[in-house]
């Protein structure tokens, strides 16, 4: 017997519930991830600089997570006197919101199939399949943008003004880039599904896009690094000469949160290049969810390494590399894979 | 259709609660000592000098600007792409001629200086 | 329930609406028209127009709405001193006027039962991106190359009003 998609209008509980279930454990699942890849920084950095990281707090310093989110609970929320208080209580909301939701159209794995009063129904493993995918995510991306500028701004500190600006700045411009270089992937899968594209790489490890299009695999490793404000282009933070760029004049949870949503951008960045580059979910091994988190943690330790490898670049050179490098490159990757297919055809 | 948007909306709920919800939590958990150093703003231990809401270079205008002229060109690429391999040649053709125009605007901006970080 | 959805969106949207107007920081205003365009945008997926409804994010919220912004905080626009309004009356005819106008347009009803070449079906069939592909690419030729020339006089315009010494 073949296998129906589950819908709302064949099975609504079946679908209610299984959406339920989903959409816990992909948000349970991000967060734990979000909260290990603090501990997990500290410790790859440490170990890079012959350091052992934190140790104190259970083995290894496995609890110290739990104990910093614990800590930061009970701070005190300080709202600086002069800042506008609408826009300083909203922004750090602004910025993890979007990026916890982009998540919802990752898919994480082959259709499981259930056996409900003798019907057999497949229900997709990802939270939502939409047609608009891709662009979903990159118009939810572009949200994030809000809180960062707003932080900046309504924290009415000069450092926090100066990195929420730079931040802004450098976040519009490698969008763009970002959102150029990938176009390239769909012209080749002829869809922006993130469902769809996955399963055109589903074959073999040859089939995955990155080997047709390395240019704009690389173009978004870049961009994407620089999207999400990670060391070289940690611009907005640039401890050494911004205290601490956006972000200076938060505590309590609210610093938390804009941690979180730093954390939070690395796994969706990392989700949607395993997608469209290396074939999402499928292969190497043949449990899907166990693939695509490999591949995420792979490029999470690779952009904790990076940190612990390359100096910052300068402010100039950064917005000098996204418009004048990358932005070029992506368009000629655009025409160069457009002569190929054409030829092809 | 419709029913795909359902999941969305849920986790836009989760999400803002979780956010909204741990947020007025520490408020209420976190002790409360305000004091009128405390809440200034920080400038490395020294009384605040002027206003942080100072004009900033032009720099950042001629960025967002040109951000928006290419984002919408991005953002006619989407359904080209898609309908690439079904336009084929003629499709390739057309959107050459529609870089091509927006390129001669990029190479004048980078010509002007507008790029320039200095 | 689709339609209660919808009304709770519209009251959400014409309240932030209202905001936009009404606010006194030039920040919150912002903020409040980009709510408008995120309710106008859940309002696009209604209308089973996807691609429209992330167009309307990408380009006016995630765009168009930063500029602003940008210009609002870098200018040090500060919160506007309380005016008492004037021109109530004008404001108040004006907006009823407006009113009248558009419900007699939607009592006309042409609106809202023009049947097109492209029902919900093809929309779920081909899918809403590649048929607004084939739109602009096929019909639509020659207005979206002038696009391309509106875009170009853009780009142009942003450089010399920015730059001095052009």
């Amino acid at each position: 017997m073949n296998a129906e998609l589950l819908s709302l209008s064949n099975a609504p509980w079946l679908y209610i519930g299984a959406m339920l279930v989903k959409i816990l454990v992909v948000f349970g699942v991000t967060m734990g991830i979000v909260a290990y890849a603090t501990w997990a920084e500290r410790k790859v950095i440490g170990h890079m600089q012959t350091r052992l990281g934190p140790m104190l707090t259970g083995w290894h310093g496995l609890l110290q997570p739990i104990a910093d989110g614990i800590k930061l609970f009970f701070k005190e929320d300080i709202i600086p006197s002069q800042a506008s208080r609408v826009p300083f209580i909203l922004a750090p909301m602004m910025i993890l919101i979007p990026s916890l939701i982009t998540i919802a159209v990752v898919p994480f794995g082959t259709d499981l199939v259930v056996n409900v009063g003798g019907k057999a129904y497949a229900i997709p493993l990802q939270i939502t399949d939409l047609n608009i995918g891709i662009l979903y995510i990159l118009a939810m991306a572009g949200l994030g943008v809000y809180g960062i500028t707003l932080a900046g701004w309504s924290s009415n500190s000069k450092y926090s003004l100066l990195g929420g600006v730079r931040a802004s700045a450098q976040m519009i411009s490698y969008e763009l880039a970002a959102g150029l270089a990938i176009i390239a992937v769909f012209m080749l899968s002829e869809t922006l599904s993130m469902r769809e594209i996955v399963l055109q790489q589903s074959g073999s490890i040859l089939d995955w896009y990155v080997w047709k299009q390395p240019l704009a695999f690389v173009l978004f490793l870049v961009t994407g690094t620089a999207e999400i404000n990670r060391t070289p282009f940690d611009m907005p933070e640039a401890e050494s000469e911004l205290v601490s760029g956006f972000c200076t004049e938060y505590s309590s949870m609210k610093y938390a949160l804009f941690f979180m949503a730093e954390y939070a951008n690395m796994i969706v960045v990392a989700a949607i290049m395993a997608t469209l580059f290396l074939g999402g979910w499928a292969g190497p091994t043949p449990w899907g969810p166990v693939n695509l988190l490999g591949k995420i943690f792979a490029f999470m330790f690779f952009l904790m390494w990076i940190r612990a490898t390359f100096p910052r670049v300068r402010y100039d050179q950064l917005m000098k590399l996204g418009w004048k490098v990358l932005l070029p490159l992506a368009l000629a990757n655009i025409l160069v894979t457009g002569i190929v297919v054409v030829l092809q055809q | 259709m419709l029913d795909s948007y359902l999941p969305i909306l849920v986790l836009i709920v989760i999400a803002v609660a979780f956010a909204v919800g741990s947020v007025i939590m520490s408020r209420l958990i976190g002790q409360k000592k305000p004091g009128e150093v405390k809440l200034a703003p920080y400038e490395c231990g020294m009384p605040p000098v002027g206003s942080a809401r100072e004009r900033l270079s032009i720099k950042f205008y001629i960025i967002a600007m040109l951000f928006i002229v290419f984002d919408i060109e991005a953002v006619f690429l989407y359904p080209w792409a898609v309908m690439f391999k079904r336009l084929g040649l003629f499709g390739f053709v057309e959107m050459g001629v529609f870089i091509i125009i927006l390129l001669i605007g990029y190479v004048y901006v980078w010509k002007k200086g507008a790029l320039e970080w200095e | 329930m689709e339609v209660l959805f919808f009304y709770l969106v519209a009251l959400v949207a014409v309240l932030s609406g209202l905001i936009v107007v009404t606010a006194k920081s030039p920040v919150n205003s912002a903020l409040a028209l980009v709510n408008t365009f995120f309710c106008l945008a859940v309002f696009y997926v209604m209308l089973h127009a996807p691609f429209m409804a992330a167009i309307q994010i990408m380009v006016y919220a995630g765009a168009i709405m930063v500029l602003i912004l940008f210009v609002i905080m870098l200018l040090n626009m500060g919160v506007e001193p309380h005016k008492k309004p004037t021109h109530i009356a004008w404001g108040a005819i004006g907006g009823t006027l407006v009113l009248l106008v558009s419900i007699l347009f939607i009592q006309r009803g042409d609106t809202a039962r023009a049947v097109g070449n492209i029902s919900k079906d093809v929309v779920l069939r081909e899918g809403h991106t590649a048929l607004i592909g084939k739109a602009m690419f096929v019909d639509f030729l020659l207005p979206f190359e002038i696009a391309s020339i509106l875009l170009l006089v853009a780009i142009v315009g942003a450089v010399i009003l920015a730059k001095k010494e052009v």
